[in-house]
């Protein structure tokens, strides 16, 4: 369960102060939630600040009862929360077999590596011993960094647009993987997605504008209202 | 042998024991044990340190063993060691050099390395230095490398130095004719107050000839490194050199890239790039579970692999 209480987060912008995240409150104890809404408006800061990578400049977090705001990425990680980024990072030297075993705390063997690398449509044989660089497309990137959170099986897993930058072919079976993971894992997920097929799939829906909430609840109340109006959020109707 | 020198010998060729095939060990200063097959032969030279090593043209999956291990302190060498290989052959060459230092005199090790390698030749080089011992002592180690191939010679070299070297001069140079192809991956770390300098000067002068070189460093504490690629094209030919490097804490590295084209056909790129640990590859470890030291090794151990 993961409950933010007031969370605001500055940043300077061009020796500015702005208000990325405005005392955002909610709790969350869905298996499938999925954050929507137009780009700048703090779906990223949100999901950056649940993993550590951020740190809000006043608020709580929660996670399972236990405050973590002032955890740093490793406790998180190791109580149980994954991030995948939405721009996956490249490593040269590192492959994808040593970045799964990492994820998997070296619990893998490369059966199991396959089997994982499967999942998200990968054939292990051409990929396994790959190094994890700038010679693998941003589809395969992002495939790779899907199975390195299924390698990990965390209690709370947390996608930033999984869909971005990738080719329509992917685009199909990351769905796939999405409906696949929603019906295995037993885990919580937390999805950013501008996607229907994504937010067809999620229990909850959070609509984040403007560093606000906007909109909380159940998918078959927010969805309609999304695709069926131009007043909510013309930018998310534009890209659906 | 003693235990130091088991384990030195185990760190630079990842031996347990004597190898198969043939091999020459040196002990301070002086010949160990030495096995020569049918094929290869090994001759001590009578001007000068060192040895003459024979493959005779055809020799096929052959192996060569020359670790040389330095256990007392404040010995000083220099070592020449030629290798010819006939033609048509498929080997590999293991050399290395370790030195363990426990006392406060400096412990040198010299090893000049000429291959003359025959035509359609195939050879894999693999040579590693390191250094152990807590003495104020300091361990340098100076190899040269002199590589000419014969044509349609391939040879593919595998330098590593990765701990305990206070100071190193590398130089490596070689020659290529018509149809050679030369390989060569480097790999070095300096840490505490170390120097290490790396010179390559690759000559092309045959049709088609073509060298890769790969030089991926890792320069920590206050360390120095100094790295210069000279790649020259004389005929039609192609050449890569890409030097990476890491640096933190205080160290400072220094790339020197320079390429000569005699020929309208020759092509030649070179990339160097310098820089620290990107944030992000941190953080992505961190997000895995890794702390932030944890992390930095799991980035530099793959870097230098």
């Amino acid at each position: 369960m993961l409950e933010l209480q007031n969370v605001s987060c500055l940043v300077e912008d061009e020796s500015r102060e702005k208000e990325i995240l405005k005392n955002i409150s909610f709790k969350i104890d869905d298996r499938f939630v999925a954050i929507t809404g137009p780009n700048g408006g703090g779906k990223s800061t949100l999901a950056k600040i649940v993993a550590g990578i951020m740190k809000p400049t006043s608020g709580k977090i929660l996670f399972d009862g236990v405050d973590i705001t002032n955890m740093s990425i490793t406790e998180r990680a190791n109580l149980g929360i994954s991030y995948a980024f939405q721009q996956p990072v490249r490593f040269k030297g590192l492959t994808v077999k040593d970045l799964i075993k990492l994820a998997a705390k070296d619990r893998t063997d490369t059966p199991d590596i396959c089997g994982i690398l499967s999942e998200v449509g990968l054939c292990a044989k051409d990929y396994i011993n790959r190094e994890v660089n700038a010679s693998l497309s941003g589809g395969e990137l992002k495939r790779i960094e899907i199975a390195m959170i299924l390698a990990r099986s965390s209690k709370f897993s947390i996608f930033d647009e999984p869909e971005a930058g990738i080719d329509l072919w992917s685009f199909q079976s990351l769905i796939r993987v999405f409906e696949k993971m929603y019906e295995k894992t037993n885990g919580e997920i937390l999805i950013i997605s501008h996607q229907e097929r994504i937010l067809n799939i999620a229990d909850k829906i959070i609509v984040v504008a403007n560093g606000e909430i906007k909109d909380i609840g159940p998918r078959d109340r927010i969805l309609p209202e999304l695709l069926g109006t131009n007043t909510t959020c013309p930018a998310l109707t534009e890209k659906m | 042998m003693d235990q130091i020198q088991l384990t030195l010998l185990e760190e630079i060729a990842g031996l347990h024991e004597v190898p198969q095939g043939a091999y020459n060990i040196r002990i301070n200063g002086a010949t160990d044990s030495r096995s020569t097959t049918e094929n290869i032969d090994i001759v001590t030279k009578t001007d000068v340190s060192g040895i003459d090593i024979y493959i005779k043209p055809g020799t096929k999956k052959e192996s060569l063993h020359i670790p040389v291990l330095l256990s007392q302190s404040g010995l000083k060498e220099t070592v020449y060691n030629d290798f010819h290989i006939g033609d048509d052959c498929d080997i590999t060459i293991v050399a290395g050099c370790g030195i363990h230092n426990g006392g406060s005199a400096a412990s040198e090790h010299s090893g000049i390395h000429s291959f003359f390698v025959g035509k359609n030749s195939k050879v894999r080089y693999v040579e590693k230095h390191y250094g152990s011992g807590d003495g104020n002592g300091e361990r340098i180690m100076n190899p040269t490398t002199v590589v000419h191939l014969d044509e349609g010679a391939t040879m593919e070299m595998e330098t590593v130095q990765i701990k305990g070297v206070d100071s190193t001069i590398r130089e490596t140079t070689g020659d290529l004719a018509s149809g050679a192809s030369l390989t060569i991956k480097e790999s070095l770390m300096t840490h505490g107050k170390q120097t290490a300098e790396s010179n390559f000067r690759i000559e092309m002068n045959g049709v088609d000839s073509h060298v890769n070189l790969i030089s991926r460093s890792v320069a920590r504490d206050t360390s120095h490194q100094i790295f210069r690629s000279e790649i020259v094209g004389n005929e039609k030919c192609t050449g890569h050199s890409e030097c990476d490097a890491i640096i933190m804490d205080k160290a400072s590295v220094s790339a020197i890239p320079e390429l000569t084209a005699n020929c309208l056909d020759s092509e030649l790129i070179h990339e160097a790039a310098i820089g620290k640990i990107a944030g992000e590859q941190i953080m992505k470890l961190m997000t895995l579970g890794l702390s932030e030291e944890e992390a930095e090794e799991q980035i530099i151990n793959g870097f230098l692999k």
